[in-house]
């Protein structure tokens, strides 16, 4: 209650929400508005915005809907944001709290792994991943979370670091608690909120990840993501621009929801700073 | 007697989500010249913010609203910035707790004293380093010369503060207060410093607002005493009157609460041991590749000690002498060395991680911030069911115990759904008895239970403890740095100095007739020691209710 309370008070957050909100209204709407098939022929191509009552938003350059293809496309870039988030978050914590609470040689190896994969700009890590294993779409969300998993470590295993000695973990250990139920029951609930908010930030970068592919072509052709009707729209970029400035407006708004919430969040979690 | 600096029906409003609306409420106090007036509270009395309105140094959002601070001739809450600053330092001086936080750590000793002359004056260099020389003489720092090239981390805490006083009294300020200038020190330390507070005092007729918790530095310093409660002045008088006949009912009861330092009649207690400490070393080293800049530190050295059954086994001595490594040894957070630690025909100090969870249940710990030693994120209820709960317990059973634990430590068994935060640090430290014994230990390792805790809630919490090792015949080690309170509740007293037992004896011998220089100077520094606390029967419950 408190912490809706203290959500509440900061204007920028709540607007986030709210978008957060429209972008799911979206999502859950468009097998309503849009039965057909989004990737199915619908009509003559390169239709402006506005210029037929049938298609608000317009054809691309096949003829396909791209409304339809917004409004499915809301679920794709959602879904592919919260697995792969969910992917990297899991990866982040296990690393990062075996390193941080074991230290020593397990830490080592772990950080030296941890950083292999932060020196290798993750886009070139996701095109090598994707050109080596397909572009399905559960492909590009797994390789996706692999590639963002190192930053989430890095905290959790300060975090990790700093909880380990106090003394409520160590009262904890003179009552007979094994490792598991140190980690995951006494300390990892105390580490998760500074985590919790930077997984906003993996969801946004994520949703933009998969955009990137699927402008280099390299992303699942078959289902109707936001990222392929901009890539899609590449050729005909200078005449017939709506046709990736749409989806983009889209996926921008998107990104935007998504951080202003994760700032909201930290916010709140941490009502101290905010007095400042 | 002339009048230094008065306060007169001084209001300081708290920010409107704060728990109470006042932080003070029309305080009035005056403070001589040439004298020490002691302000005595417990935590959230205003003792503190009192200081930071006559500095000009509230925290944000809190305001003072109304009142008077008097200080020549002007009025302290109307001047600006510009005009405050050019008080502070030169004409009120102030130290702190922590010199280690009050002291910049990047620069040297002697420039952060020289920068009050170049602040408030038009000395050349070479007066500066004379002057910062000659206060460096004044506060009794070993080595001047060196102290003012050191940086804060290198000189002892002691010695720290000595530079703290330096800087304060640098200008020759009227006023120096002191914002509980010895409660991070060691014993021994602090008698040194509270020496040389009074000793510059008279020397220069400085009036020195003095900021404490302890009636022991009161009893030792203090000219007038002014006592506060939740932001009001209850009383106030000359220190005799106050320390020994005490009129209003919460001075009396914090009176009370101080424990005497002679300790109460011998109990009963058995010859057989039921832990036995044999040999035991800690040793922890430090960094050096190639053998370079190696450190060897020997926290526990060869202890010794035999903690008799249902007795209370106290450790006494100042920090770093190792009772600490030795109780974390005792329960296993750290893994001795060498040496034995005897429980039931077992050696505690050998077995290994599975084992070691099998007997943990029978000697337990209970730790010094209570704040700190519980989840925050869990029920309290969860927190004293857990330990049972892994030792196959079933979950309804240990639940239900826990409830029973609670109204043992005496608090409402209702309050088990509740969190962490919503207690008090008195009940929280009950709750972490109750946690601890809810494996129903044999042996119980207390480690500084009560040194985070205010005047009248230590005085419940060493009754309970008391009672409990009645009632379910525990054995106690309990860690301490509080002499007074050793006095009251240990049979046996060892004293520790830099890893070794010094000197081991009954609670009588080692307080009335102490073998050893280390324990004789130690006691030598209690504060207020010559000054017996007198007892208000009933006044303690009063306040407790």
């Amino acid at each position: 209650m408190e912490f809706l309370h203290r959500y509440k008070r900061n204007p920028a957050a709540v607007f986030g929400l709210v978008l957060l909100l429209a972008i799911l209204v979206l999502a859950a709407t468009a097998g309503l508005l849009y039965p057909q098939n989004p990737l199915g022929l619908a009509g003559r191509p390169l239709q402006w915005p506005l210029s037929n009552p049938d298609f608000l938003f317009g054809t691309d350059h096949v003829g396909r809907d791209i409304g339809a293809q917004i409004f499915h496309g809301a679920r794709v870039s959602l879904f592919i944001g919260l697995i792969a988030t969910v992917i990297a978050i899991i990866i982040g914590i296990v690393v990062g709290a075996l390193s941080g609470y074991y230290g020593g040689l397990l830490d080592d190896m772990l950080m030296r792994v941890t950083e292999a994969f932060q020196i290798l700009p993750s886009f070139l890590l996701l095109l090598v991943l994707v050109a080596v294993f397909g572009s399905e779409l559960q492909t590009v969300i797994v390789a996706i979370g692999v590639v963002s998993w190192p930053a989430a470590a890095r905290l959790t295993r300060a975090e990790f670091l700093s909880l380990r000695n106090r003394e409520f973990v160590q009262a904890g250990r003179t009552l007979g608690l094994g490792d598991f139920s140190l980690i995951f029951r006494e300390i990892l609930p105390n580490a998760l909120p500074p985590v919790i908010v930077y997984a906003s930030v993996i969801m946004a970068v994520a949703i933009l990840l998969e955009s990137a592919l699927a402008f280099l072509n390299l992303s699942d052709p078959n289902v109707p993501s936001w990222g392929n009707l901009i890539g899609g729209g590449r050729g005909v970029l200078r005449v017939q621009w709506y046709v990736s400035a749409i989806p983009g407006i889209a996926i921008l708004l998107t990104v935007l929801a998504v951080s202003l919430v994760g700032q909201g969040l930290n916010d709140a979690l941490n009502p101290r700073l905010k007095n400042r | 007697m002339t009048i230094a600096l008065s306060i007169d029906q001084l209001s300081v409003a708290l920010p409107a989500d704060a728990d109470r609306p006042y932080a003070l409420k029309q305080v009035s106090l005056h403070l001589n010249r040439n004298e020490i007036l002691c302000v005595v509270g417990e935590s959230g009395s205003g003792k503190s913010m009192t200081a930071g309105a006559i500095m000009g140094l509230l925290p944000d959002r809190v305001r003072a609203e109304s009142g008077r601070i008097e200080f020549e001739g002007r009025n302290l809450l109307e001047l600006n910035d510009a005009e405050l600053r050019r008080i502070r330092g030169a004409k009120i001086g102030m130290i702190f707790q922590e010199p280690m936080t009050a002291l910049n750590p990047l620069i040297t000793i002697g420039d952060q004293i020289g920068e009050m002359f170049r602040t408030h004056s038009k000395l050349s260099r070479r007066e500066t380093a004379e002057r910062v020389q000659a206060l460096l003489r004044d506060v009794h720092i070993p080595d001047p010369l060196a102290a003012a090239r050191a940086y804060p981390h290198e000189l002892s805490g002691g010695q720290r503060q000595r530079a703290m006083i330096a800087m304060a009294l640098a200008l020759e300020p009227a006023i120096l207060i002191a914002d509980e200038p010895t409660t991070a020190l060691d014993v021994t330390t602090q008698a040194q410093i509270l020496k040389l507070i009074r000793e510059l005092q008279e020397r220069k007729g400085t009036a020195v607002l003095f900021i404490t918790h302890d009636f022991g530095v009161v009893a030792e310093i203090a000219d007038r005493v002014a006592v506060m409660q939740h932001g009001v002045v209850v009383e106030q008088g000359e220190a005799d009157t106050i320390l020994n006949r005490p009129q209003h009912a919460y001075t009396r009861a914090l009176i009370s609460a101080v424990p005497p330092l002679t300790p109460p009649p011998i109990r009963q207690v058995a010859e057989e041991s039921i832990l036995a400490i044999r040999q035991v070393n800690k040793i922890y080293r430090k960094g050096g590749l190639l053998g370079r800049n190696k450190r060897v530190t020997h926290a526990v050295r060869d202890v010794t000690l035999d903690l008799p059954k249902g007795g209370t086994l106290g450790i006494v001595g100042e920090s770093g002498s190792g009772k600490s490594t030795l109780a974390r040894c005792v329960v296993r957070l750290l893994d001795p060395n060498s040496g034995h630690i005897e429980f039931d025909n077992v050696d505690l100090a050998s077995l290994g991680r599975r084992e070691l969870r099998e007997h943990a249940r029978h000697v337990q710990m209970v730790f010094q911030d209570p704040y700190g030693s519980l989840n925050p994120r869990r029920r309290v209820g969860e927190l004293v069911a857990q330990g049972p709960i892994v030792h196959g317990t079933p979950c309804q059973q240990a639940l239900a115990e826990a409830r029973e634990l609670f109204e043992l430590v005496g608090l409402d068994p209702d309050a088990t759904r509740r969190y962490p935060h919503e207690f008090s640090g008195g009940q929280r430290q009950r709750i972490c008895l109750a946690r601890a014994l809810a494996l129903k230990p044999r042996v119980l390792v207390a480690d500084e239970p009560v040194s985070a805790l205010d005047v009248s809630v230590q005085a419940q919490v060493l009754e309970l403890l008391a009672r409990l090792r009645q009632q379910l015949g525990l054995s106690l080690l309990f860690i301490t740095h509080d002499l007074r309170v050793a006095a009251q509740i240990c049979d046996h007293i060892a004293v520790m100095k830099n890893g070794s037992v010094v000197e081991h004896g009954t609670a009588a011998q080692v307080f009335g007739s102490p073998g050893h220089e280390y324990t004789r100077s130690l006691l030598d520094a209690v504060p207020g020691r010559h000054w017996t606390p007198p007892s208000f029967a009933g006044d303690i419950e009063r306040i407790a209710a």
